[in-house]
């Protein structure tokens, strides 16, 4: 369990940073808490031939609002949004969803834009993103530009990010008046990634349910009408497969059973 | 008072709280020490046609690169403890036989040179047909492992005790249960570690390894080594991260690495990662399990029935398999059954080999003969608790000698039950269920007696030789501990014991009893237990397994105080001028009994033997006491086939209560109370740790944890997020509970009490779920996908 060889590059600028993506493309790693990147360079899984350390660039920082949007800059740990202290009235859904996310260890270095790079079909701030209609905002050497995330999350651990571009931020839009937010996850154990999570919006109209771990990607769903029939024939249409831990036929009746549950509480609160 | 019973600070904790502890990998590399990584095989059944080895040795850093070759010509097979024609390496030679098994070892400058010379290795593997499941390895057209065993059936023992047939000739009830025990391990946040040197002055190893004993395993190492063996140095460091059993398997290492530190001509080190440690360090046993009882209506039993096929991987590893028989003196559990049978089969099956682990055999023998109890009550319509009650071993006839040979030493069972049912509330747990039922929800109540064995009989293993092969390979018996005190020019005290503590607190239930004996502070003792065969006493008991410290150990140490004590009464005698049995032991002086003025500091008289040794007969000299103790009820298997496996049996009767949500599947532990007999106590506190820890991962066999493999023989629990392993937000605290009965065969009075509820805890939660649901068959881990099946099917 030791990484193949690679050369670190420290960047102190996202000018720097962005010239090394240029030259190496697909063959750099962008490196900020290193959580799970860590683990799988030292399994070889991930092999980078240059290391991009971002967590020195100082434009890279803060948790800013603006426009009813929280923007969240690619240093930012998890544990920094969590302790933000509007986070609870700004965006229920992530102080609810937060929590469940690894270990208080793992928060303390993992990152809230590393883990949307990253997009574990498991993972809470993927499934929030989604649920919320957030944005990423990607740059490289040829300019900046936004990606809405349904239209980020392209599949199993992969994302719209070009291989020369990186994270600059993600934006988590504000609870708007009348909206309830609920979370809900099942794991096997407590901070283990989500057999299924739910993460539901509701307004006054409809009611957006997002679930990750079914999928090879967070999926999201708007209800006019969030009935059991209508969530049966939404779990029954994930592409789920049966694993380790459980089986597909399982994660639906999660789906079915946590979605209505979340659902039902999301309505609760937008009372 | 007594320092013994009383729960003292650890000794150890000091230096481990703050970061000082010794751990292997902390230990100084010797100079010019090179690093090992070790090429696994990627399949689970293959020939080896090629090993290409010429771009690895080439690659930077690299300094030898080890196969199969190398091993064979310095190195011999390692013995096992069956008779039977298969020849096992620490290597692959020829072929591959499970995923994992090491094929090539580089050693480099450095663990990231070494693993990167891996990737260079060029291996030509045919892949070769598998098997995979005990059920597939007893069928005769199944790929053979090992071809001169000619099938993969090493060994095939039927035993009758008593008149079994004519028991269920005339049963008014058959009640069976069938079990296919899964994989699973204790799993230590420290893995397996050395540093290998060799010699080639003397032709002799030095090999510093995190093994845990038995050091039986010593003479196994010497042979593979092909030296004597006062040739093979083995040491082990002063901490430990864990093993729980599993650093046993760490030997085929230690003569894999002593080869590579020769071939290299470099000292070696190796510390095993995580992933290497998951494949293939070492598991318990899987197995498959039938077990039939003959019931009178009242539930009492009058026979068993047992057919065990035992599955130890891919090859048989010393002391293997004796998972298999740890427990066939007790195979009768805490009952009082006369008529057993048993039929014991040991197959190879394409996974990795199996060996020592925390509760070693207890739990998949208590899971079967306890699941059946519960099968019973269910069957006959009677309370679980009168169907134990009815069978236990009664009051008032212990030592009891039970059908399979065993010598339970002392206790009162029914007396241990009422306690455990009145202090632990189960009239209130039943009240819980009945409400939580009536409100529909899936609550179940279970239970379970188990008597814990400790000290083993370095004899049971024979047992699975036949009479004839026994009386042949001559007798194999007792359980040597091993304890030696030495008293410096200043009168200190220093005590060495073989007992290679895996974090267990060795030292300071060592510096109570010496205390005790001497009279003095447990801080005054200073006691040692890093081991190295070259300059301790040990023998081939030694080592931390089976429970053994506090009952053995323990004894060891009581009796090397008795032996100094009388030295140092009769020289205290002559100088206080008092009958030498008037001489007492307290507050850190020597005195008349009755006269405390009468007095000698105990530090003056403990020096006497350096100082003034003509003052002194031959016979009081006491600078240095090394005590060996077996006992005497530790014998070889008889002609029938009587075995006492054990010295001690602890007694457990565990309850609980809890439910299964009706959606998730999860199992909630509302209550969890384990009535613990291990005799004596001699630190509450440790005993508390032995049993919380033992809960902990009872409850991980139970929920969570199991070793799978594919169909196709690929390892699919190989990280741990794919083995999970409760952690404190998983383990609710169980209500622990005691009832003291002295062992009268050990010197202190103690018993074994660490691997009790691995035996006990992963039953009683499945009794309770099978009782929550209203299901026959159940088998572990109980996961939420696996209960919620069962729920959402009823």
């Amino acid at each position: 369990m030791k990484p193949a060889p690679f050369d670190y590059v420290r960047a102190e600028s996202l000018a720097e940073a962005h010239d090394v993506l240029a030259a190496e493309g697909g063959d750099a790693a962008v490196i900020a808490g290193g959580q799970s990147l860590v683990p799988l360079l030292s399994m070889r899984m991930a092999r980078p031939k240059v290391l991009i350390d971002i967590m020195h660039i100082a434009e890279l920082d803060g948790i800013a609002m603006d426009n009813n949007t929280i923007r969240v800059s690619a240093r930012v740990r998890q544990a920094e949004l969590l302790a933000w202290p509007d986070l609870a009235v700004r965006q229920p859904l992530l102080a609810q969803a937060m929590p469940w996310i690894g270990h208080w260890q793992t928060r303390s270095r993992g990152t809230v834009c590393g883990s949307i790079a990253l997009a574990d079909p498991s993972a809470e701030l993927p499934l929030c993103l989604l649920a919320l209609g957030g944005e990423v905002t990607l740059s490289s050497k040829q300019g900046r530009r936004s990606v809405e995330a349904g239209d980020f999350f392209t599949g199993l651990m992969s994302t719209a990010r070009r291989d020369d571009e990186l994270i600059e931020q993600v934006s988590f839009p504000c609870r708007r008046p009348g909206e309830g937010f609920a979370f809900r996850e099942f794991a096997r154990r407590h901070g283990d990634f989500a057999i299924v999570a739910c993460a539901a919006v509701a307004t006054e109209k409809s009611v957006q349910l997002a679930v990750s771990g079914v999928a090879d990607r967070p999926v999201v769903r708007d209800f006019d009408d969030a009935s059991d029939a209508a969530l049966a024939a939404f779990a029954s249409e994930l592409d789920t497969r049966d694993d380790l831990h459980a089986t597909a036929e399982y994660r639906r009746m999660l789906v079915r059973e946590l979605g209505r549950q979340t659902i039902e509480e999301a309505r609760r609160c937008r009372a | 008072m007594n320092w013994v019973g009383q729960s003292i600070e650890r000794v150890e904790d000091a230096a481990l709280l703050t970061g000082r502890g010794r751990y292997i990998d902390d230990l100084a590399a010797p100079p010019g020490c090179l690093h090992a990584a070790v090429l696994r095989s990627p399949h689970p059944h293959a020939a080896i046609r090629a090993i290409d080895v010429s771009a690895a040795r080439a690659a930077k850093g690299v300094a030898a690169v080890i196969t199969a070759d190398d091993v064979t010509q310095f190195g011999a097979p390692l013995l096992a403890g069956v008779k039977a024609n298969i020849r096992c390496w620490p290597i692959a030679v020829e072929r591959v036989r499970y995923v994992g098994e090491p094929v090539a070892v580089v050693i480099a400058a450095d663990r990231y040179l070494a693993e990167d010379a891996l990737e260079l290795i060029a291996v030509d593997y045919a892949p070769l047909p598998i098997t995979l499941r005990p059920a597939d390895a007893l069928k005769p057209d199944s790929a053979v492992l090992h071809e001169g065993l000619g099938s993969n059936i090493a060994s095939d023992r039927s035993f009758r005790y008593g008149d079994p047939a004519g028991a269920f000739a005339r049963a008014a009830h058959r009640v069976s249960v069938k079990v296919d025990y899964p994989r699973n391990s204790c799993t230590p946040i420290e893995t397996y570690g050395l540093i290998a040197d060799y010699d080639p002055g003397e032709d002799a190893y030095d090999m510093l390894a995190t093994f845990q004993g038995p050091f039986s395993i010593h003479a196994v190492l010497a042979r593979a080594l092909k030296v004597p063996g006062n040739r093979l140095r083995l040491r082990t460091p002063p901490d430990s991260g864990g093993s729980f059993g599993v650093k046993q398997g760490i030997f085929p290492y230690i003569a894999l690495m002593g080869i590579a530190a020769r071939v290299a001509g470099r000292p070696v080190k190796w510390i095993e990662d995580r992933l290497e440690h998951l494949a293939a360090s070492v598991s318990a046993t899987n197995r498959m399990i039938t077990l039939e009882a003959a019931v009178e209506a009242d539930g009492r039993i009058t026979a068993l029935a047992w057919d065990q096929v035992e599955d130890v991987g891919a090859h048989i590893r010393a002391p293997e398999p004796a998972t298999l028989y740890r427990m066939h003196g007790n195979l009768t559990g805490a009952y009082d059954i006369a008529n057993v049978s048993v039929r014991n089969r040991v197959v190879m099956t394409n996974k990795t080999p199996t060996g020592l682990n925390r509760g070693f055999g207890g739990p998949q023998v208590y899971y079967a003969l306890e699941r059946m109890m519960q099968r019973i009550a269910v069957e006959l319509q009677l309370d679980p608790l009168n169907v134990i009650r009815r069978n236990l071993v009664p009051s008032g006839v212990f030592p009891f000698r039970t059908a399979t040979g065993g010598l339970l030493d002392s206790g009162d069972y029914p007396a241990a039950v009422q306690q455990a049912i009145d202090e632990g509330g189960l009239a209130e747990l039943r009240a819980r269920q009945q409400q939580a039922r009536a409100e529909g929800r899936l609550y179940g109540v279970g239970m379970t007696a188990v008597v814990e064995p400790s000290v083993s009989n370095m004899g049971y293993i024979t047992t699975v030789l036949t009479p004839a092969e026994r009386r042949k390979a001559g007798p194999k018996n007792g359980a040597q501990a091993t304890a030696t005190i030495s008293l410096d020019p200043g009168g200190a005290v220093t005590v060495h014991v073989s007992s290679v503590p895996q974090g267990q607190g060795h030292r300071t239930v060592v510096a109570q009893i010496v205390a005790d004996a001497f009279g003095l502070r447990p801080s005054d003792i200073r006691v040692i237990t890093e081991m190295d065969t070259a300059r301790d006493a040990w023998s081939i008991a030694s080592g931390n397994y089976a429970s053994r410290f506090a009952p053995a150990v323990g004894g060891a140490v009581q009796l090397a105080c008795e032996r100094i004590r009388e030295k140092l009464a009769r020289a205290a005698a002559a100088q206080l001028n008092v009958p030498a049995d008037e001489i007492e032991f307290a507050a850190s002086r020597v005195r008349a009994r009755g006269n405390p003025d009468n007095a000698l500091p105990f530090a003056r008289l403990a020096a006497t033997a350096h100082w003034a040794p003509g003052t002194l007969a031959d016979d009081d000299q006491a600078l240095r006491e090394t005590v060996f103790w077996t006992p005497p009820q530790l014998t070889a298997p008889t002609e029938e086939d009587g075995i006492n496996s054990s010295l001690c049996h602890g007694f457990i009767f565990d309850f609980c209560g809890l439910e299964v949500d009706r959606i998730t599947g999860a199992v909630r532990i509302d209550k969890y109370v384990t009535m613990h007999d291990c005799g004596r106590v001699l630190h509450p506190g440790m005993v508390a740790g032995q049993v919380a820890g033992g809960f902990a991962q009872a409850l991980g066999a139970a929920l969570y944890e199991a070793y799978v493999y594919a169909d196709d023989g690929s390892f699919i629990s190989g990280t741990l997020a794919d083995y999970l392993m409760p952690t404190s937000a998983e383990v609710p605290a169980p209500l622990i509970l005691h009832f003291e009965s002295p062992s009268p065969f050990t010197p202190l009075g103690a018993k074994g009490v660490g691997e009790g509820n691995c035996m006990s805890t992963p039953v009683c939660i499945a009794n309770a779920v099978a009782d929550a649901l209203g299901v026959k068959e159940l088998d572990l881990p109980l996961t939420p996908a696996k209960l919620a099946a069962l729920v959402h099917a009823a």
